[in-house]
């Protein structure tokens, strides 16, 4: 499953570790949840940078006091139906000012780039090829946005206002 | 009307291209049908039992002449001629092929159509009155925010993939013309003690298999909160909705299985958390969309011209005046409703032919607009009094005056069985059965107003709950029955009917609702006393007695 980061596609600097196997000396993993919360102090405090894996039924409020330590969160789509981790990325960008890697994973379509683009997701692990290697032409297919999120891109209301501003300013 | 900006345009140019892009790769099979239905979906395109199914947004029931004329196009160029208006101001187009979809969409894009969020579990068109603008006594023109709104709910980033469908209505008046309390969120304007311009939310409302009265979750939100409230209520929805069983994913249930004080302090929280944000409206930002809503320049008309008092002497005219002509804000003129109810015809349906006459209708006597409304009627907003007479004879001629709006032929239907693949039953040739037994109009006239509504499946699309008489197709054995109920209203006094006794086979329903208005005429205190309101005072038994007895 390629991975898109930066716009680009790249090598996974993350090892997924399965619930129950045993951690790598040092490296960067990714893990469960579950795991995480066992024991947050003793991963984060390896060597290695760590990624968790959250599901999208578990409020992020319980990941809120490690974020600061997090190289990655990856959040889930379990079918591209369930959009209960669009609200959960807008809410760890906009409201808990968390600026580490946000992953998605899971059933990751072309057809979502935008979406996850604007909800603070900057890395995607793209369920086909075909999609990764169209991820710059189709991020771009929209230039108007209704909706202010946390991803800076100004708003159809916002621009019509600066364009009243400069029209009145240059009469 | 409001007139859309380089922005709207090329928002919707996009959304065609990104659309074109996804017939595309279905067609090469790049995509599976699974994969693509809820693109599809996302767009307004349903796989029926004969063929694609197109559904076209029309916000807040509001269409320019121009509009409707590509309506039109659209209907003779890619489909069989005709369009079905539906009680959400949307069109359905019946017979489209995938491949010509994206043309389709482009053409229409180039007049400000579009089909986004049309269906898909999503934020759906949002309704409001279709007298918006036009209706004496309103507190404003409702089509200011439910633009707003538009704008706000198309392709959110946050709300594109929620547990289930989600609708918005929106009223300005205290008579609700826009069913708000079967929504999902309904908003009533009004203004509070400071006169500033607010809504009353509700919440919750909804039809289907569990239908609920939509519940108040805020008296009073102000204008410049709305949307920050709006999108609290959907995050809290989007997070906790349940998305197990289909048939409890709507937020009506969320609400029912938290209760609304409950639901309304989750929604508080976090409304709190982000009120403040770039949601906010400050005046300048709703003075910008409503400076792109443009109004007709009235004419200072007499009351009762001349042309008017003329043909008063005429009994058609007159029949047809007193039935389908409603009072406006500005003296001198008149709202129009067209009855898309012929007798014997399909409840809702249009031909290119009719939409391009009335187009040119709308540009001689309305200022170039036509209006949409719930009950799967037509309106010309703003008709100079003066030209009433000439405009009944032209609407006439184009069957778009049969007198019953508001009465027992002007049945609201779904589509049912002779197109969906969801239904059970057959709602069209029920609705056109009972209006070929109600063709006359005295004894229509007589009995007052009365709205039947019909379903042909649980999912009431036919909105069969609020009907005055409410008639549900379901399936036993293989067979068509119908369950009748009655005293559902979906206005401001919203309630759901009440099942009046086991369901009847499809050769009988009609035999039933003649039995069940008969009943009403003999219990009726006085003749001013509408259906609705003798089932009220009496309860279903009388009528459960009269229908039963004798089966």
């Amino acid at each position: 499953m390629p991975l898109v980061k930066n716009g680009m596609i790249a090598t996974d600097a993350l090892i997924h570790v399965p619930d129950g196997a045993e951690l790598p000396g040092d490296g960067a993993v990714l893990v469960s949840a579950a795991r995480f919360l066992e024991n947050p102090e003793a991963l984060l405090q390896r060597a290695g940078k760590t990624g968790v894996i959250w599901p999208n039924n578990r409020d992020v409020d319980d990941l809120v006091p490690f974020l600061d330590r997090l190289a990655v969160v990856a959040l889930v789509f379990p079918t591209f139906r369930d959009g209960r981790a669009y609200s959960q990325a807008r809410l760890l960008r906009e409201r808990h000012g968390y600026d580490g890697e946000l992953r998605a994973t899971g059933q990751v379509l072309r057809d979502q780039f935008v979406f996850m683009l604007r909800a603070g997701f900057d890395a995607f692990e793209v369920k086909k090829e075909s999609d990764a290697g169209a991820f710059a032409l189709t991020s771009k297919r929209y230039s108007v946005f209704y909706q202010p999120t946390g991803d800076g891109r100004l708003t159809a209301l916002h621009r019509r206002m600066q364009q009243r501003h400069s029209e009145s300013a240059g009469q | 009307m409001y007139a859309y900006d380089e922005l709207d345009r090329t928002l919707i140019n996009e959304r065609v291209e990104e659309f074109r892009d996804q017939v595309k790769r279905r067609l090469s099979g790049e995509l599976t049908e699974d994969e693509f239905k809820m693109l599809r979906l996302q767009n307004g395109v349903y796989l029926q039992l004969h063929a694609y199914m197109f559904r076209i947004a029309i916000p807040y029931g509001t269409l320019s002449s121009k509009q409707l004329r590509r309506l039109a196009h659209v209907a003779r160029r890619y489909d069989r001629g005709y369009g079905h208006f539906t009680t959400r101001q949307n069109i359905q187009f019946n017979w489209i092929k995938l491949a010509e979809l994206p043309d389709a969409l482009a053409d229409l894009a180039e007049v400000g159509i579009h089909a986004m969020q049309t269906s898909g579990n999503n934020t759906r068109n949002v309704t409001s009155d279709q007298w918006a603008g036009v209706a004496p006594g309103e507190i404003e023109d409702p089509r200011i925010w439910s633009e707003l709104l538009r704008q706000y709910t198309t392709l959110h980033p946050e709300f594109s993939f929620l547990p289930r469908k989600f609708k918005f209505a929106i009223t300005a008046s205290a008579h609700d013309r826009a069913a708000i309390k079967i929504h999902d969120i309904g908003l009533r304007l009004h203004r509070n003690a400071q006169g500033e311009t607010g809504f009353e939310v509700l919440v919750g409302g909804g039809l289907g298999r569990t239908p609920f009265i939509g519940k108040t979750i805020k008296p009073f939100v102000h204008g410049r909160d709305i949307l920050s409230y709006v999108e609290a209520i959907l995050r809290v929805y989007n997070q906790y909705g349940r998305r197990d069983n289909i048939y409890k994913a709507r937020i009506k249930i969320l609400v029912h299985e938290l209760g609304i004080d409950k639901f309304a302090a989750e929604v508080e929280d976090e409304w709190l958390a982000m009120r403040d944000s770039a949601l906010t409206l400050d005046d300048a930002v709703i003075e910008e969309i409503r400076s792109r809503f443009s109004y007709p320049s009235y004419e200072n008309l007499p009351h009762m011209p001349e042309e008017l008092k003329k043909a008063a002497h005429d009994p058609l005219f007159e029949r047809w005046r007193k039935n389908s002509v409603f009072t406006h804000k500005i003296q001198g003129y008149a709202i129009v409703t067209l009855s898309l109810k012929p007798v014997g015809g399909p409840p809702g349906d249009a031909t290119a032919e009719q939409m391009d006459a009335l187009a040119d209708l709308a540009d001689k006597y309305s200022f170039g607009e036509i209006r949409v409304g719930h009950e799967q009627n037509l309106a010309l907003p703003h008709v100079a009094k003066r030209g009433l007479p000439a405009l009944w004879k032209a609407l006439d001629k184009i069957r778009l005056a049969t007198p019953n709006v508001n009465l027992v032929s002007d049945i609201i239907a779904c589509p049912g069985l002779d197109y969906c693949s969801l239904a059970n039953a057959r709602s069209i040739p029920i609705a056109q059965e009972l209006t070929r037994r109600f063709a006359n109009h005295d004894t229509a006239e007589l009995i007052g107003r009365l709205h039947i509504n019909i379903s042909g499946c649980i999912n009431a699309c036919g909105h069969h709950h609020v009907g005055h008489i409410g008639i549900l197709g379901v399936e036993k054995n293989g067979e068509e029955f119908y369950q009748i109920t009655i005293g559902g209203r979906a206005d401001e006094n919203a309630e759901l009917g009440v099942l009046i006794g086991p369901a009847v086979p499809y050769g009988e329903v009609a035999d039933v609702v003649e039995d069940i208005v008969e009943a009403y005429l003999a219990l009726r205190e006085r003749p001013d006393e509408l259906f609705v309101d003798t089932v009220k005072r009496l309860g279903v038994g009388p009528f459960r007695e009269r229908v039963y007895a004798t089966r």
